[in-house]
């Protein structure tokens, strides 16, 4: 099953470093990850979204608390946090697909970030089954290039 | 406030940290450190021939003191050569502070002379690391370093010093001796409740098993393991890393289980209701079969470690919390409680135990010169004080199996990494920390071979430790695994000690005593002299080449599935 872990971390050299081989050294998939400061610039965030059983999502979350420089991990499930992505995809868009493009971008509440001769790039955030969606659509126009952000996420309330 | 530099405030912080004692090898990037160290009062520093040695040393004064060992290495070689050391320690949770020099700042990076990642090859074994930058990091950095590595579960932390940062001068000022680890908490009390709940479950129990490993030691709680077996009559078995924490002559003792553990012990579990794991983690060379293992009991676990609890079987009482706060805690709600209600009578249970301990004992065959009848010779000349250390083998089950333990910190060994060479530099570390006693390196003739240039170490250093080589020209061990599930194919395993080396005059060569043995009518008088001589001796014990470590639960079998465990 899939989960969102949100990690706080002190900001210190080496830590992204500590906390990637944790998940490397114990056989732990790692879907995306993302980092960051938070407010406090001395913390850095590290969301992570790994796909694992329940015994190991525990190991997971006991072994990341061993770590001197981790400060907190909290799982958040899909259902009580805000979850968000961001793609920037380059499509391409000869004059006859462009209109129809457009169009989805709307739908999908994306925004064109640039336009070229041969292609447009969209960016979108949402959570990620819109964004596989908003992907799968696209592709029949052909994706030239693509980048996800990784899975950021609050919990709610 | 003072101006000092990086190295000299190092120095003074370990000083302030009470270390006696620094096993180091010199080099480039540690000429500041090493002139500093060239004039201190309080710091001994003991040379080792090899920066592995200086590790292990470090880890063994570790063990048999309770307190931090120390080691220090320089940049690139030196460091790589700590790793195997390091690694073995840590494995073991044992509180280890490693120092290495460092290239300096401006050269991190560039493939510089003697330049390795050192934090980076280090991340998986260490429990934590520093890499220096400035000077004004070392005061917090060593104060951190020794509170990570001796609290909480145990470990080893390393400091990389570039040699610049040791160069220069700065405004050193003594730090605060708490540490503020925003993110180091380790749980030392456990849940009150869950202590109220294991208690209920004791009392309750007819056939409980006591299984105590490393935890114990590390948190200091033979006393308090001891009050709670005899105030319940509770059988206890010890893991490899907890050899002497329950006296193993005690009736209550099972001895040690797991692989090559006594069949009585193995049973117990297999046929347990109830079993209290202390500081111990259910390692694979202790559960054989995890799906059959212990099926009966309930298990309650006590560890300091939440990650340990569930890690590999399932636990239905679990007590996060130092051993020794958590075993006054539960003492203290079992002697209320069996004010109230009698425990249960565990007399059926101790009769099939007893009726178990008479069927399969362990023996010493009487075939020529074997090495269990060495052991045995040991223990009773030592009249079971001495500390053992041992390398890794089959000479080190034999010991674990033959030398009956009763003193905490008196039984070291390589239990989690098995690092064959550990042995003779884990005793000259052992011995100096207890200079006082009757250190035993029990090697084998492959490991002895790994770290035999710690020899010199323990003449020039005058550390008399003696090493008694259980030499039968084998890898023994492995040979044994060919012999029992490869055909007798020993492919690779014989290693022709008879030709290469002469162990005694390789004793010789050093500067220490070398004797040999040959017959069993020798070994009484020769471990005599041994023991009595007033320096560093090696022994040859030419024991029987093929004799096996019974009995044996062969990997993946269950636990009660044993080899050879009758005679
Ligand atoms: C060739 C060979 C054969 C072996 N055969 C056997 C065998 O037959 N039987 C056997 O027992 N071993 C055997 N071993 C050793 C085995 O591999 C393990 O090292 C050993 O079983 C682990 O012991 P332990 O469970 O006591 O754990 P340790 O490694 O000592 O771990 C200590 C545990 O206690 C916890 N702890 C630490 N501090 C505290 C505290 N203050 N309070 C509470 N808990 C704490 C830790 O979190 C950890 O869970 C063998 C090794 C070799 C090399
Ligand atoms: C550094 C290292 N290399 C290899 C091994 C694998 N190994 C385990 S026991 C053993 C044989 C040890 O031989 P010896 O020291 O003679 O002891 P014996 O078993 O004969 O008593 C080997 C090779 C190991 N544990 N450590
Ligand atoms: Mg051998």
């Amino acid at each position: 099953m899939k989960h969102t872990l949100s990690i706080l971390v002190e900001n210190k050299p080496g830590v992204l470093a500590r906390v990637a081989g944790l998940f490397a050294r114990r056989g732990f998939n790692i879907e995306s990850l993302a980092v960051g400061i938070t407010d406090d610039p001395s913390i850095s965030r590290i969301t992570s979204v790994v796909d694992v059983e329940e015994h190991s999502l525990e190991q997971i979350y006991k072994q990341l608390n061993k770590l001197i420089n981790v400060l907190k991990v909290v799982d958040l499930p899909e259902d009580t946090s805000v979850q968000r992505e961001l793609v920037l995809a380059k499509v391409s868009a000869d004059p006859k697909a462009r209109a129809e493009i457009i169009e989805i971008v709307d739908i999908f509440r994306g925004k064109i970030v640039d336009v070229g001769k041969e292609t447009i790039t969209i960016e979108i955030t949402g959570a990620s089954s819109k964004l596989c969606a908003f992907e799968n659509l696209l592709r029949s126009y052909g994706v030239v290039d693509l980048v996800r952000s990784g899975m950021i996420a609050l919990s709610r309330g | 406030m003072m101006r000092m530099t990086g190295a000299r405030a190092l120095l003074t912080c370990l000083e302030r940290e009470g270390v006696e004692v620094i096993f180091g090898y010199p080099g480039g990037v540690l000429l500041p450190i090493y002139d500093v160290l060239y004039d201190s009062k309080k710091i001994r520093h003991v040379l080792t021939r090899h920066e592995q040695g200086a590790a292990h040393a470090a880890d063994g004064y570790a063990r048999a003191t309770g307190k931090v060992g120390v080691c220090m290495a320089t940049s690139g070689p030196g460091a790589c050569n700590l790793v195997t050391g390091l690694a073995t320690a840590g494995m073991d949770s044992q509180p280890v502070v490693a120092i290495t020099g460092q290239v300096a700042t401006h050269q991190i990076g560039t493939d510089a002379f003697q330049e390795a990642d050192t934090t980076g090859i280090t991340m998986p074994i260490v429990k934590h690391s520093y890499l220096l930058k400035d000077p004004k990091e070392v005061p917090d950095a060593v104060r951190d370093s020794f509170l990570i590595a001796s609290t909480g579960r145990r470990g080893v932390v390393l400091i990389d010093i570039p040699v610049d940062v040791s160069r220069s001068e700065f405004d050193y000022e003594p730090v605060e001796r708490k540490a503020s680890l925003q993110g180091y908490k380790p749980t030392t009390r456990g849940h009150a409740r869950q202590i109220r709940e294991a208690s209920r479950h004791i009392l309750s129990s007819s056939r409980p098993v006591i299984y105590a490993g490393g935890g114990v030691i590390a948190s200091d709680a033979s006393q308090e393991l001891r009050k709670l077996a005899k105030m319940l009559d509770i059988p206890v078995t010890t893991t490899l890393m907890a050899k002497g924490v329950f006296p193993e002559t005690h009736r209550l003792s099972l001895g040690m289980l797991g692989m090559h553990g006594t069949s009585y012990a193995n049973y117990a579990m297999m046929e347990s209701d109830l079993v209290v794991a202390i500081g111990a983690r259910f390692d694979d060379r202790i559960t054989g079969h995890l799906d059959t293992f212990a099926s009966k009991a309930k298990v309650i676990h006590i560890d300091i470690d939440p990650a340990e609890i569930g890690k590999n079987v399932k636990v239905d009482i679990p007590v996060v919390g130092d051993a020794k706060t958590v075993l006054r805690e539960l003492i203290k709600e079992l002697e209320k409680r069996a004010r109230e209600a009698p425990p249960k009578d565990l007399k059926q249970w101790h009769r099939t135990i007893n009726r178990w301990k008479k069927e399969y004992p362990l023996f010493i065959p009487d075939d020529g010169l074997c090495p269990q009848f060495v052991i045995d010779m040991v223990y009773r000349k030592t009249k079971g004080k001495a500390v053992i250390v041992t390398e890794v083998g089959q000479n080190q089950m034999w010991a674990a199996q033959f030398y009956k333990a009763s003193i905490p910190r008196n039984f070291i060994s390589s239990g989690g990494l098995g690092t064959m060479g550990f042995g003779l530099p884990a005793a000259i570390g052992a011995k100096i920390g207890r200079p006082h006693e009757v250190v035993i390196d029990i090697a084998g003739d492959g490991s002895i071979q790994m770290t035999s240039q710690e020899l010199a170490t323990a003449v020039i250093e005058k550390v008399p430790v003696k090493v008694f080589v259980l030499n039968n020209g084998y890898l023994g061990m492995v040979r044994q695994w060919q012999e029992l599930f490869y055909g007798k194919r020993y492919s690779h395993t014989c290693l022709h000690c008879d030709v290469s080396p002469d162990f005694v005059k390789l004793a010789e060569a050093y500067g220490a005593l070398g004797l040999r043995v040959t017959k069993p009518q020798e070994v009484d008088s020769v471990i005599d002299r041994a023991l009595e001589y007033d320096g560093p001796v090696l022994v040859d014990f030419r024991v029987e080449p093929e004799e096996n470590v019974f009995p044996m639960v062969a990997p993946g079998s269950s636990l009660d599935d044993m080899i050879g465990g009758k005679k």
